[in-house]
């Protein structure tokens, strides 16, 4: 599960410039990036994870001809046994992003492209005061470029909560029933 | 505008309003151009009736985005070398984050940061670390 060929596009860099509401012209013009340091458009350094566009299995994102969770004509396209949390990383109680570490050997610009391995790291658990038990695991992402040189070095940490985290009591009241 | 090793004290930070008032069209746009398409993220009916949620929140990793350009705002273009975060509270529409790099460590041509981002009620949501190049 991961993409096996991620081309980094100059539009998408800018598309995913503007949806961290980062105006650096850095991330776009390729006239104003070539006076700077990085000599060039590069991508902003959480720009990698948008690597899942490219991940054919990536399992947050609809397919053509398969249910999918979200809401439709009901509130979830896919009927689950209650209580069996998780499902596609949403649901009662599902997946949530816990930790992300990048390491930038250099950084990325349009034209490069790059491959993505993923290799599962450590896993452990935790009693979680808002969601009952937590459990954590790490998955280890590299990314290579066309050389075959090592460009970013990706860890995520993903979390599965029994429950859904219990918020603070002001918003506790509006939370619909689950 | 890089960030000069002989100008740097430990301690000193860098704070930056990275949004205001976080609508939910930017939390589409950041799956969109993300491509993690989680209901839990543009689906209100979704996420209040199925989740469990009181409402939509925002990707760990928008949060990390945005706090992402306080940090290169700060060191420079192509200069940051590691950044990490854990998300320790969720970020909902409506909420104003400011995002705070305090100087931890210089070592020869190497800054080291330690990376907060907080809400209007003083809730840390993000805490990481960053490191960076800096002349000398």
């Amino acid at each position: 599960m991961a993409a096996k060929r991620f081309p980094i596009e100059a539009g998408h860099i800018m598309m995913f410039a503007r949806s961290v509401g980062d105006d650096n012209k850095v991330y776009y013009d390729e006239d104003y990036a070539k006076t700077t340091e990085a000599r060039g458009i590069i991508a902003p350094p959480t720009f990698p994870q948008s690597s899942a566009q490219f991940d054919p299995d990536y399992f947050l994102r609809p397919k053509v001809g398969q249910p999918w969770f979200g809401s439709g004509k009901n509130p979830t396209g896919i009927q689950r046994a209650s209580g069996g949390g998780g499902g596609g990383g949403g649901g009662g109680g599902g997946g949530l992003h816990a930790e992300q570490h990048f390491e930038y050997h250099r950084h990325i610009r349009p034209g490069d492209v790059l491959t993505a391995t993923v290799k599962p790291g450590k896993t452990w658990e935790k009693e979680g005061r808002r969601s009952g038990k937590l459990i954590f695991s790490e998955s280890i992402t590299e990314y290579r470029d066309q050389n075959g040189e090592l460009v970013i070095t990706a860890r995520g940490v993903g979390v599965r909560t029994e429950r859904p985290v219990d918020q603070p009591a002001a918003s506790k009241s509006e939370k619909a029933e689950a | 505008m890089a960030l000069k090793a002989s100008q740097l004290t430990v301690g000193e930070t860098h704070t930056a309003r990275i949004v205001e008032d976080l609508k939910r069209t930017q939390i589409v746009q950041y799956a969109g151009a993300s491509g993690d398409y989680n209901p839990l993220h543009t689906d209100e009916v979704f996420t209040t009736k199925v989740a469990g949620y009181p409402s939509v929140f925002a990707h760990g990793m928008l949060t990390m985005g945005m706090t992402g350009k306080m940090l290169t705002d700060y060191v420079g273009d192509a200069r940051l070398t590691k950044y990490g975060v854990r998300f320790t509270s969720q970020v909902w529409p409506g909420d104003t984050l400011e995002a705070t790099a305090t100087v931890k460590a210089v070592n020869g041509d190497l800054v080291e940061l330690d990376v907060s981002t907080r809400n209007q009620d003083g809730v840390e949501v993000l805490s990481g670390y960053a490191e960076a190049r800096v002349d000398p």
